[in-house]
């Protein structure tokens, strides 16, 4: 069964299967999959050579500097939000872009309401899996709820006082 | 006083939009009650005892007289009449109706107020000295930091969903006023010998259960790093503060459990991964933004002194109660014929810290004729009016006496700190009021209020600690027994400079003992003291808990075995 989800602000199919550990279903074979990271760490050349790509599901209690390494080549990072008010992911998220320049699909799955995630967008996720039960297209018109900030996170906001010094310059 | 361009204009009227489209769903049934539990919160919306309770943000404590005009507003047509000044500045309504919210907070964005992460598991409003900018103590005017750091922390997408509460305080004062080592974090603007302005940052403190007092992580930090190191600390508290218990859950649990030298540490190396990266160049403040900012909190048009000074002493000696309004409640201005007003929101019969519809607008009609337009509120639940010309005073005197906001009692004994206690609290275990008010008529005359001369008495309903209890010169803890209302007092407690938690001085008091046995701890003081300069706390310090316990619970045998 495909899921719709959000990916870089528009509702599309999901091409992905999430595959929970211990599952060896074999029409897995051949399509992209994302698997755990300690899956990834036991098993994780034997899938991509069968797969098409392997993406990987890091726990948000991983420190993702010293994981990263290990997954710097994937097209896809998922982290995980257990209940949406765990905000540990986002920091994950944000070093992942900005410290460590992560440029690949980069994944919020877990209890993902649709008053997360406008916090998500902003913090570098460009694929969103909302949970089961939300409104998937209030989920999407969430992303601009609002639409000033005043700092800058895995974003294109740039904060307000870079923006207030360059307007200042102007005048 | 900040003011607001388009972006700060545009963020709170659009965080109204977004709050009442929540509110909306949560009335359809679209939002379970948990979940807009989190959202109400992080737009300052709690449930309490009776209603809801809803907490307006005070940045820094400062005020000015559109917002009080709007307050006298809001109180009396939403609310019943009154609203209440908190321990952090704030102010609280007690009686709104959630489906009015999204319109009240709608009418308070008008004048640059909100309630936006008032509450919830954020960054929480700035606390800051009330004598910011007027202190002759100042080495640095902090509010121009204050609100560099407001922007920053203000919907922060990843520090909007913490471990739990986060709170911060800021002074660039000598003398501590705003009780800033129990905030999670404590920010002192300071000066180095060489000139540079920085910041000497403490963290890990907080009051509630285990309370304690931050600890110094970095001594100066460089005036354009405040936001790199605010990153560095917050996103420490994301990635490790624990999730799995929400009493162990704040920073200062963090500090305990890992010890100081690996909190310092880790603290320090996330600030140095952020400097080294992009990160780090969005977050530099160049002097220019500091500027920009300092902008907004230009010295007041003073007079020259010539103009208003006055022979005040001269008017005191006519009018006793003057004068002991003069000798309580007004300071010394760093201007030469300028002076500290302040409002005591302590009268007798009158709940610690609440303001009526009648008293905002007076406050405004004051400060708009005498304090430039301004008010600030205190971490003690005053209220001060920062810059009043001398030939002024006794004006402003009449004015606010008239509306019972001239107790002077400023510092003493009657001048207690106190939470809303089980008269409003869903979470208390003892009323609080009620023992401030039995309390506060036990001295009430004033010479017994000299005679005792400064201390300060904090009472909370539990052990949450909103009332302060725990850095209380006595400080006084409702704890429920059996269903009954028993108090728990601490000793030694204190929030300024020589920062400490209180101790317990002995077996709890019931509702019936707890004034008698204030009056037992005040007596003891006066006889223990060496002299009538040795104030309370003082005194304490110096002969220990033993003789004060002997005097509380009367024989030397339920002393020990209290
Ligand atoms: C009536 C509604 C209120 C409720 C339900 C409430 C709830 C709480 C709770 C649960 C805590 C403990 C937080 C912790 O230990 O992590 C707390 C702390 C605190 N509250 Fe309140 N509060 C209320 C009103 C107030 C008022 C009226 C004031 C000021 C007079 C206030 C000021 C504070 C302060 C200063 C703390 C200590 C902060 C710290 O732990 O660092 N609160 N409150
Ligand atoms: S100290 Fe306790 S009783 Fe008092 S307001 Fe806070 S939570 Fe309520």
């Amino acid at each position: 069964m495909t899921m719709t989800i959000l990916r870089d602000g528009a509702l599309v199919q999901d091409d992905w299967t999430l595959v929970e550990d211990g599952r060896t279903d074999i029409e897995l074979a051949g399509g992209k999959v994302i698997v755990t990271l300690a899956r990834w760490r036991t098993e994780g050349k034997a899938l991509a050579a069968s797969h098409e790509a392997v993406g990987v599901l890091v726990p948000n209690t991983a420190d993702i500097e010293a994981v990263y390494p290990e997954i710097s080549d994937r097209k896809l990072i998922a982290l995980q939000f257990p209940v949406f008010t765990d905000g540990r992911a986002l920091s994950q998220a944000v070093v992942l872009r900005k410290r460590l320049g992560f440029k690949g699909e980069l994944r919020a799955i877990g209890d993902v309401i649709q008053d997360l995630v406008f916090w998500l967008g902003r913090c570098g996720f460009d694929s969103i899996v909302p949970r089961q039960d939300q409104n998937l297209e209030a989920c999407r018109a969430a992303l601009d709820e609002l639409t000033v900030a005043y700092q800058a996170t895995a974003d294109e906001h740039t904060p307000v006082w870079v923006r207030r010094r360059a307007r200042a310059a102007v005048h | 006083m900040y003011r607001y361009d388009e972006t700060d204009r545009a963020l709170v009227m659009q965080r109204v939009e977004q709050f009442r489209d929540q509110t909306r769903r949560y009335l359809a049934g679209e939002l379970t009650e948990e979940e807009f539990r989190h959202l109400r919160l992080r737009n300052g919306l709690y449930q309490q005892r009776f209603a809801p309770m809803l907490r307006i943000s005070v940045p820094y404590g400062l005020l000015e007289s559109a917002q009080l005009r709007k307050m006298a507003h809001i109180v009396r047509k939403y609310d019943k009449g009154y609203g209440h000044f908190t321990t952090r500045q704030n102010i609280q309504l007690n009686w709104p109706k959630l489906e009015q919210v999204p319109d009240l907070l709608g009418e308070l964005a008008q004048v640059q107020l909100h309630g936006i992460q008032a509450c919830g598991n954020d960054t929480r409003n700035i606390t800051g000295d009330y004598l910011a900018g007027v202190a002759a103590d100042e080495q640095i005017d902090p509010r121009p930091y204050c609100e560099l750091l407001r922007q920053y922390i203000t919907l922060h997408p990843e520090f909007y969903w913490l471990p739990r509460k986060f709170k911060f305080g800021f002074t660039g004062a000598a003398v501590d006023r705003a009780a800033t080592r129990t905030n999670d974090v404590a920010v002192h603007v300071v000066r180095r010998e060489d000139g540079a302005i920085g910041y000497r940052f403490f963290v890990g403190g907080g009051l509630g259960r285990q309370p304690m007092l931050g600890q110094e992580t970095n001594a100066f930090v460089p005036e354009s790093d405040l936001l790199r190191y605010a990153c560095a600390i917050l996103r420490t508290f994301n990635r490790f503060g624990r999730r799995d218990n929400i009493h162990k859950a704040r920073i200062k649990i963090v500090l305990r459990e890992w010890g100081y030298e690996r909190f310092r540490a880790t603290i320090e190396e996330e600030y140095a991964k952020i400097k080294a990266g992009i990160e780090g160049e969005e977050l530099l403040l160049l002097p220019q933004d500091i500027e920009r900012v300092r902008a907004h909190f230009p010295a007041p048009a003073y007079r020259p002194a010539a103009e208003i000074t006055a022979d005040v002493a001269a008017l005191a000696a006519r009018d006793a109660a003057f004068a002991a309004w003069m000798k309580r409640n007004v300071r010394a201005h760093k201007v030469p014929g300028y002076r500290v007003v302040f409002v005591s929101l302590k009268a007798p019969d009158h709940v610690p810290g609440d303001c009526t519809a009648e008293q905002f607008e007076a406050l405004a009609e004051i400060c708009d004729a005498y304090s430039f337009g301004e008010l600030r509120s205190t971490y003690d639940q005053n209220l001060v009016l920062a810059d009043v010309a001398e030939r002024d005073l006794q004006e402003v005197w009449r004015k606010l006496d008239a509306m019972k906001l001239a107790t002077p009692n400023i510092g003493l004994i009657t001048d207690i700190v106190c939470c809303p206690g089980l008269d409003f609290c869903g979470l208390a275990n003892a009323g609080s009021i009620g023992v401030a008010q039995d309390i506060y008529r036990r001295f009430d005359t004033l010479d017994a209020q000299y005679e005792v001369g400064a201390i300060r008495i904090t009472i909370s309903g539990c052990m949450n600690g909103c009332g302060h209890h725990s850095v209380g010169h006595i400080g006084i803890l409702g704890v429920d027994k059996h269903g009954e209302e028993w108090y728990q007092v601490t000793l030694g407690g204190s929030a300024g400079n020589d920062a400490a938690v209180g101790e317990r001085i002995g077996r709890a008091l019931a509702r019936d003992e707890i004034a008698e046995g204030v009056e037992r701890l005040i007596r003891a003081y006066l006889e223990l003291r060496c002299d009538e300069d040795e104030t309370f706390i003082e005194c304490y310090r110096r002969v220990g808990m033993a003789p004060f316990k002997a005097r509380l619970y009367g024989t030397e045998s339920e002393a020990a075995a209290a």
